[in-house]
């Protein structure tokens, strides 16, 4: 049958709906881990995909810092209602006011550390025994070396040293009373398939991720956007300026592009374009060489 | 360099290839893959500045291309590679992952993991050493996991003054070596990872090469018939009832095409129950397609109703897979645990999973040599040997040269749920 080809989104498509069935099919109670980003907003796509005509069988679970965007909480509740699913919310401001995580404080002070503590006490307190997560491989070097089905202990701890080999797609989700797994149906996407995907399929996008007025200051040669409650150093000033948000979580600690792009064909194009990973605009990778795998193994998404 | 082309209609319209690497950092692999990754502008700016820092506190004089694949802490500290890292960049005709995989022995099971799902392997010889016991068991590799293409890079040719002398003695051995292994199609390559040699442009030294550049070859090399297209199989892996009021009594089965194609109204036979039925309609969000082919992700609807759950498996009337309790196979063992011949271990296949028991160690292989070893039948950590097993239910499967898909398993401890082995079905 020569001349028969797929193409590459087509192949990630039908490889991430497949991971997705197996979660559906292999644990008890699984959440998808919705943080109003894109790339959970292209799982919950592929989910509806995997599992139509039936409802998505997953709950979505928000790990709210509290320090949002507005936009992200009015995309999440337009969602939720869209697909009849069942969402919870777990609170990093609850877990501080428990007195179970520490604020931190000083310039770049962020709260992004602070969801692990809020992560692991949602996955137990709704006994969640998956979380699904919209990390992908190409992202970080330390998820490079991500499995698709990765296995946490009991205190929700990831062993990159003793992860479990993970052979054609043949997944293995067993697991004794109390662990969980972390699943990453994207783990072969990158951030140009993600969008590509996006504009394929026609998903519609919060407006942060388009160019919009923002207020915004400079540091250590990053963008960010301006909130009330945030500290500036002496030498910083606030400017006006047309940005979008090339990731979208705790507003602390999102990079913005300086950008006009106001159509997907922009975006792909400016992405195309860029010289800078997407998270290289993040602050929270920024602390040390191994903070993400440091992160991730006291058991960061 | 990309860029009007990435927006373009053809731009999502690319080819997935996945491939393997395998060798150590002495064959220059990490080299080579950094050259991809750089000279096809897939390496950002600030990896680039990272890992310029990580060099000069290391002490390196050249800026380590190593350090982009080695993630883990302790691979940076200690300067080794211990898990599979993918890596992925694009061009213009396809998009590539890479399973980049430690070379030495310790770690055979991760380059099979690594080759589990790759289109094709990349294997690096340096010329100054010609083929020895690695070259022949990472060939051993890719042959035991049927990887569809094979390309010999016959790496430091700057080292030897460009010879093609040398490369042609490289390549005849390796010809030979290889006669034992059935590897579908090998290609021999020239290249100064180092220096750029056909690796994304063409060499200047080397004009007596007239074959394509790697990458030129990753771009075109044929890979259609990498799946089987004949064998129409379809493991169900969930069962989709909506209960809801417009799809009431909506009954469909949700799986991957792993093998063939399957087309409204095709006979069809449901197994273990080995009850006949047809094709009534192939679903795909909110419509329906005429056919599906291998690899796709879809829900079928019966026209009878019959009881089928997860595991079982909807095949093409008059092509039946094997339908077995007693299997051999070759596995690969990967966990610190040896096989236990007495034990039993729970297995799992396409969407099956079952018991099994194993019945006698057959052999175990010795990937350096090429001989069957009958005498220590100990399976431990990496060892790869042929075994029987029955199973507690009937598996529907291929052999593992027919198909990769219906032709895998793992074993799975009963004890601590670890994957201990992979299975190619015989």
């Amino acid at each position: 049958m020569t001349g028969y080809r797929i193409n590459h989104l087509s192949e990630l498509e039908n490889e991430s709906i497949y991971v997705m069935r197996e979660v559906a099919a292999q644990f008890e109670n699984p959440a998808l881990l919705f943080s109003g980003g894109k790339d959970s907003i292209v799982m919950v796509h592929l989910a509806r995909k995997a599992f139509w005509p039936q409802k998505i069988p997953f709950t979505l679970a928000h790990i709210d810092t509290g320090h949002n965007f507005e936009e992200t909480l009015e995309y999440r509740d337009q969602l939720v209602e869209k697909l009849g699913a069942r969402l919870v919310v777990g609170s990093v401001q609850t877990s501080i006011d428990q007195g179970r995580a520490t604020e931190e404080s000083g310039f770049n002070a962020s709260r992004n550390v602070l969801q692990t503590i809020t992560l692991l006490d949602t996955l137990e307190k709704y006994k969640f025994d998956v979380a699904i997560g919209g990390g992908r491989r190409d992202e970080e070097k330390a998820r490079a070396k991500e499995r698709f089905f990765s296995h946490r202990d009991e205190f929700g701890q990831w062993d990159p040293r003793n992860q479990r080999p993970e052979l054609w797609n043949i997944f293995n989700g067993k697991k004794h009373l109390g662990e969980h797994f972390r699943v990453f149906p994207l783990s072969n996407w990158t951030e140009m398939d993600v969008w590509q995907y996006i504009y394929q399929e026609n998903i519609e996008m919060p407006s942060l991720y388009f160019t919009h007025r923002r207020k915004a200051f400079y540091r250590d040669g990053v963008w960010l956007a301006w909130a009330p409650f945030m500290k500036l150093k002496p030498n910083e000033t606030v400017v006006e300026d047309d940005f979008r948000c090339r990731t979208i979580g705790d507003i602390t600690c999102t990079g913005l592009s300086l950008s006009k792009a106001d159509s997907l064909i922009d975006i792909i194009r400016e992405i195309a374009a860029t010289r800078v990973t997407e998270r290289g605009g993040r602050f929270d990778d920024r602390r040390s060489e191994a903070a993400m795998e440091d992160r991730k193994r006291e058991g960061y998404f | 360099m990309f860029e009007s082309d990435f927006s373009s209609e053809a731009y999502l319209n690319m080819q997935l290839l996945r491939f393997t690497t395998a060798g150590s950092v002495d064959d220059g692999k990490s080299t080579l893959i950094g050259r991809l990754l750089y000279d096809s502008k897939s390496i950002f700016e600030d990896q680039l500045e990272a890992i310029e820092r990580d060099s000069i506190r290391r002490g390196n004089e050249q800026i380590n291309l190593a350090l982009l694949t080695d993630g883990l802490r302790a691979e940076r500290e200690q300067g080794i590679t211990i898990d599979v890292a993918y890596r992925y960049f694009a061009t213009p005709l396809r998009k590539f992952i890479i399973a980049d995989t430690p070379g030495h022995i310790q770690y055979t099971r991760n380059m099979v993991t690594g080759a589990s799902t790759a289109n094709l392997a990349i294997v690096l010889i340096d010329v100054r050493n010609g083929v020895y016991e690695q070259t022949i068991r990472h060939s051993y590799i890719a042959h035991l996991l049927q990887i569809p293409h094979l390309i010999i890079c016959v790496n430091k040719m700057d080292l030897v003054d460009y010879s093609e002398s040398r490369f042609n003695q490289i390549r005849e051995d390796f010809l030979t070596m290889s006669a034992k292994l059935s590897i579908p199609d090998i290609r021999f390559m020239p290249i100064s990872a180092l220096n750029g040699d056909n690796v994304v442009h063409p060499s200047d030294n080397m004009t007596w090469y007239t074959g394509p550049t790697l990458l030129h070859l990753l771009e075109t090399i044929d890979i259609t018939s990498d799946l089987n297209r004949v064998d129409a199989r379809f493991p169900v892996q969930y069962v989709i009832r909506p209960i809801s009021d417009e799809f009431h009594d909506y009954r469909g089965y949700a799986g991957r095409v792993a093998g063939g194609s399957f087309s409204v109204g095709d006979p069809v036979v449901v197994l273990p129950a080995l009850k006949e039925t047809t094709i009534e309609s192939i679903d795909l969000f909110e419509s329906n397609i005429p056919m599906t082919n291998v690899s796709e992700s879809v829900t079928l609807r019966l026209t009878d109703d019959i009881d089928i759950g997860r595991g079982d498996m909807i095949v093409k009337k008059g092509n039946l897979p094997s339908i077995s309790q007693e299997i051999e196979i070759m596995i690969c063992w990967f966990h610190e645990k040896p096989l236990n011949p007495a034990g039993k271990y729970i297995i799992r296949h396409t969407s099956r999973e079952a018991r099994c028991l194993i019945r006698e160690v057959d052999y175990k292989m010795d990937i350096n040599s090429l001989e069957q070893n009958r005498s220590d039948l100990r399976i431990g950590m990496n060892d790869i040997g042929k075994i029987r097993i029955r199973t507690t239910h009937p598996l529907f499967f291929d052999s593992y040269v027919k198909n990769r898909i219906t032709g895998s398993l793992v074993l799975i401890d009963e004890g601590n749920n670890q994957t201990v082995a992979a299975g190619m079905i015989i």
